[in-house]
């Protein structure tokens, strides 16, 4: 099979997974989801079955049950969680191979921080990192920080002109968040470190740059205090429901993560994307399409949903999330797959139901179903995330007519 | 009763001190850098692994500085990797407080407390400037004194964030389909003060530490005050035995006031060190560090730190400049504090010592800055620490290897071992699992006792 057949898969980690009953399942883990075992332990699963990369989703805000409501009182639903860049940093030392993907929020945070860290990200994982932007709209996550007033969201006002400015301000910010995180992982050539002897020089200044952004949110004057990441500039993949957000991925993303209904909403979906990169000169490859879905797998025809109606009825109400949700045996979830990818998706993302046992169903039933039908990987080629996605190493913006030679070897010492 | 030596390992800076024209010395970015630190602090069953911060190169006559180290990790995504390949040394990062938000530090030490199992340790800086402020979008300038203020306000507030859940709240019980205890806090939080006014919920549970260990560096009055009433630990520069002395007596003498108890607050010195088989092989070898650390161009950079102005035209091998600094000239050097506060008597001082010795301008910073702290046998080293700890010239050191990754090798391997023999370093990790225990500082005060023994000083 040639490789253009291949399907990317991603796998989106969080808490005990993504049913809001999933931490009452037998193999579930609940004790352990503030540890590090637990998190090293999903890693090395999902690398086990050579996933393209793990996300892990994070909130400046507590879980909550209703999607515009406020911090709630539910006592029989996971609440609490950790920072994820540091959790992906954390596993890092434990995997070799599989891309690392953390959210981390654009909104009340500082764009210089998060360029170092994701940037530390792809030192400690040697050119896997990546890097899920996300804003952070809700009134109560802004009173963490205190700084800004944020108008209260409904679902009701999301249309009201006020409401629909303040979100596209937000994006509006992200957007300019990623740049300045991207020309700050640009600011260090490659070659920028000589350890001239002679000249008793350790860096050549010529290779280190200001990048002097000045929007309206922030000014950052740089260079970052960090050298050139290993991938050059890690993958940025954002997650998009409609066309603010498809717009901010064209803008600012490698891959973009959608949430299709169907395979003709996919392909209408793929074509908005296409759309909102065409309205802009875009400085990199296009973007690749995943499409997320919610997946409660099991070998037994009838046994996944089942599983996932029981875990309704300890909820309390039925499993709704902002992507489709499948249940079916490996083979019924790989014709899905194989058949939505006809609409124009280069991936997908699959959010388990329930951790660990949906991604042992994963690694250990779908990707070998998918292996039989000669649309997936035997296992990892690539060492870095960018590699595995087919995107070269970019060259730096500012090293413009001057070789880049000095590239970052992985594993260096 | 004999006090235990407490040591820390620094990785090593972006000064002059850390030496990149060695065949030995590795890269100070790739992760195997601070692997190799960690495992060599690990095995030589050190308290703490020590990362420094800078968030903006620095800059000398409006220029990069090119001359020293430079490039680093961002310190909390760094530190989570080290915990992966430690298990009981604690990861100790310096983080201005000014560039963030008491939730986002919150959030990162509480998760990293939570990944380490109870290792982390806060070094609070608040040395804020407008320089490093243009990388931020809070910008950076403070008054001086309301520095410590919002310090003080800062680190109580990511306090009473760690205390914002019952330590009882998880229960994650399947069976009677309680993830968390009915009744329970979650992260409710409310904190008001001059600097901040925040309120809602906190995202992480009760780490281990409960609080991970504050140290705060800063030699000032602000900076002791500070410590005595915030911090766990002071991170100094007084490493030497007399002016040790002097600092340990004030900074402990200071302690009473807020209620605490003299070994409530550790004092650590950051020291360098050089190790040879004999003395003169030691001093030999400290002579040729020295001679790394102060290259010709550095020589004279140096020197234009007191002068302030060119001095490139000057030959680091020839005679100090015939004329003064002029110190109403504005400062050439950003990034880092002023050095110097009459740079007119400080240059007068070195020309005569010049002359005396008849010194070129690089052996004189060689013969006027900083010098190693230890210089020694093995055994002359294990004596000196031991000695400067007994007689409470302080609590414990903060190593500063000068070489990158292997710089703590010898020391782990040599020194260690002699402290051990004497009885006053462990030969085993067994106080406990946190950092806390590791230091003997006992669980962690709440969050509103802190404050209450503040306030009660401040009022009084």
């Amino acid at each position: 099979m040639p490789e253009t057949s291949e399907l990317h898969l991603a796998v989106a980690l969080d808490g005990a997974g993504w049913h809001p009953a999933a931490w009452r399942s037998p193999d579930a883990r609940p004790q352990e989801l503030f540890s590090a075992g637990y998190w090293a332990d999903l890693a090395r699963e999902a690398e086990a079955g050579a996933l393209d990369f793990l996300t892990i989703e994070d909130s400046l805000g507590l879980q909550t049950a209703g999607r515009f409501a406020g911090p709630d009182d539910r006592t029989d639903q996971v609440r609490g969680r950790l920072d994820a860049v540091l959790t992906a940093a954390r596993i890092a030392p434990h995997t070799t191979r599989i891309g690392l993907v953390p959210t981390a929020v654009t909104t009340h945070t500082e764009p210089f921080h998060l360029s170092t860290s994701i940037a530390t990200l792809d030192y400690v994982s040697e050119g896997r990192a990546g890097w899920r932007p996300r804003v952070a709209a809700s009134p109560d996550e802004a009173r963490h920080f205190g700084r800004r007033e944020f108008p209260a969201l409904t679902a009701q006002n999301v249309t009201d002109p006020a409401v629909a400015a303040h979100l596209r301000d937000l994006f509006d910010e992200a957007a300019d968040a990623v740049e300045v995180v991207r020309r700050l992982w640009d600011s260090w050539e490659d070659d920028a470190v000589i350890r001239d002897v002679p000249a008793g020089r350790f860096v050549d200044r010529d290779k280190l740059h200001y990048i002097d952004f000045d929007g309206r949110w922030f000014a950052v004057r740089g260079p970052s205090i960090t050298p050139r990441p290993p991938q050059g500039q890690p993958v940025v993949a954002s997650l998009a429901h409609a066309g603010v957000a498809y717009r901010l991925a064209a803008r600012a993303s490698d891959v973009v993560f959608v949430t299709p209904s169907s395979a003709e909403h996919a392909a209408q979906i793929a074509a908005e994307v296409r759309a909102a990169e065409n309205h802009l000169e875009r400085p990199r490859p296009p973007l690749q399409v995943y499409a997320d879905l919610a997946v409660f797998i099991d070998e037994a025809p009838g046994a996944a949903a089942a599983r996932k109606h029981h875990l309704d009825d300890l909820d309390g109400a039925e499993f709704a999330t902002d992507c489709a949700i499948v249940a079916g045996t490996p083979g019924e979830l790989a014709d899905l797959l194989l058949g939505w990818r006809q609409a124009g998706l280069d991936g997908f993302r699959l959010r388990p139901g329930a951790l660990p046992h949906d991604l042992r169903q994963i690694t250990g039933a779908l990707v070998p179903e998918l292996r039989r039908r000669g649309a997936f990987r035997a296992g990892y080629a690539e060492h870095t995330l960018r590699e595995r996605l087919g995107l070269s190493r970019p060259a730096n913006r500012y090293g413009a007519g001057r070789s880049q030679t000095g590239r970052y070897q992985i594993g260096a010492a | 009763m004999t006090k235990q030596v407490i040591l820390g390992a620094h990785f090593p800076g972006v000064n002059n001190h850390t030496v990149w024209s060695d065949p030995a010395a590795g890269s100070q970015i790739a992760f195997s850098s601070f692997a190799h630190l960690a495992r060599t602090a690990e095995a030589g069953l050190f308290d703490f692994f020590f990362l420094a911060e800078g968030l903006r190169l620095r800059e000398q006559r409006g220029k990069i500085h090119d001359l020293d180290v430079a490039g680093r990790p961002n310190t909390m995504t760094v530190l989570a990797a080290v915990a992966a390949v430690t298990r009981y040394l604690g990861l100790a990062g310096t983080i201005q407080a000014t560039y963030n938000e008491p939730y986002e530090i919150a959030r990162q030490f509480a998760t990293l407390d939570h990944l380490s199992g109870g290792r982390a340790a806060w070094n609070v800086v608040t040395s804020p400037d407008a320089f490093t402020g243009e990388n931020f979008r809070r910008g950076g300038y403070l008054e001086r004194g309301d520095r410590y203020v919002r310090a003080a306000e800062f680190v109580q507030a990511t306090r009473e964030l760690w205390d914002s859940w019952d330590s009882d709240a998880i229960v994650a019980d399947p069976a009677r389909g309680e993830f968390s205890r009915p009744g329970a806090r979650r992260g409710r939080f409310e904190y008001s003060t001059e600097n901040f006014g925040i309120s809602g919920n906190f995202t992480v549970p009760r780490s281990p530490q409960v609080h991970p260990v504050i140290l705060q560096a800063g030699d000032s009055d602000g900076g002791r005050e500070f410590a005595a009433h915030s911090a766990d630990g002071i991170f100094t520069r007084h490493s030497t035995y007399d002016a040790g002395r002097a600092f340990y007596a004030d900074v402990k003498s200071r302690l009473a006031r807020y209620g605490r108890s003299p070994g409530s607050l550790k004092v650590l010195p950051g020291a360098s060190f050089v190790l040879g088989g004999t003395p003169a092989e030691a001093e030999e070898r400290a002579r040729h560090i020295r001679r790394q650390q102060v290259s010709p161009q550095t020589a004279i950079l140096m020197l234009e730190q007191v002068w302030n102005t060119d001095l490139s035209s000057f030959d680091a091998e020839g005679p100090l400049p015939p004329f003064d600094p002029d110190p109403e000239a504005p400062s050439i050097i950003q990034g880092r504090a002023r050095m110097y506060d009459d740079p007119v008597a400080v240059a007068r001082k070195w020309r005569a010592l010049a002359e005396e010795k008849h010194l070129s301008i690089r052996d004189l910073i060689i013969e006027v800055t900083g010098r190693q702290t230890f210089t020694g046998t093995p055994a002359s080293v294990a004596a000196e620490i031991n000695r400067s700890v007994q007689d409470d010239a302080c609590d414990g050191f903060i190593l500063v290897p000068h070489l990158i990754p292997a710089g703590l090798d010898e020391f782990a391997a040599t020194v260690v071992p002699l402290l051990q023999e004497r009885g006053v370093f462990r030969s085993a990790y067994e106080e406990g699992t946190t950092l806390r225990d590791r230091l003997g500082l006992g669980p962690a005060r709440p969050a509103a006792s802190w404050a209450a023994a503040r306030r009660e000083h401040v009022d009084a």
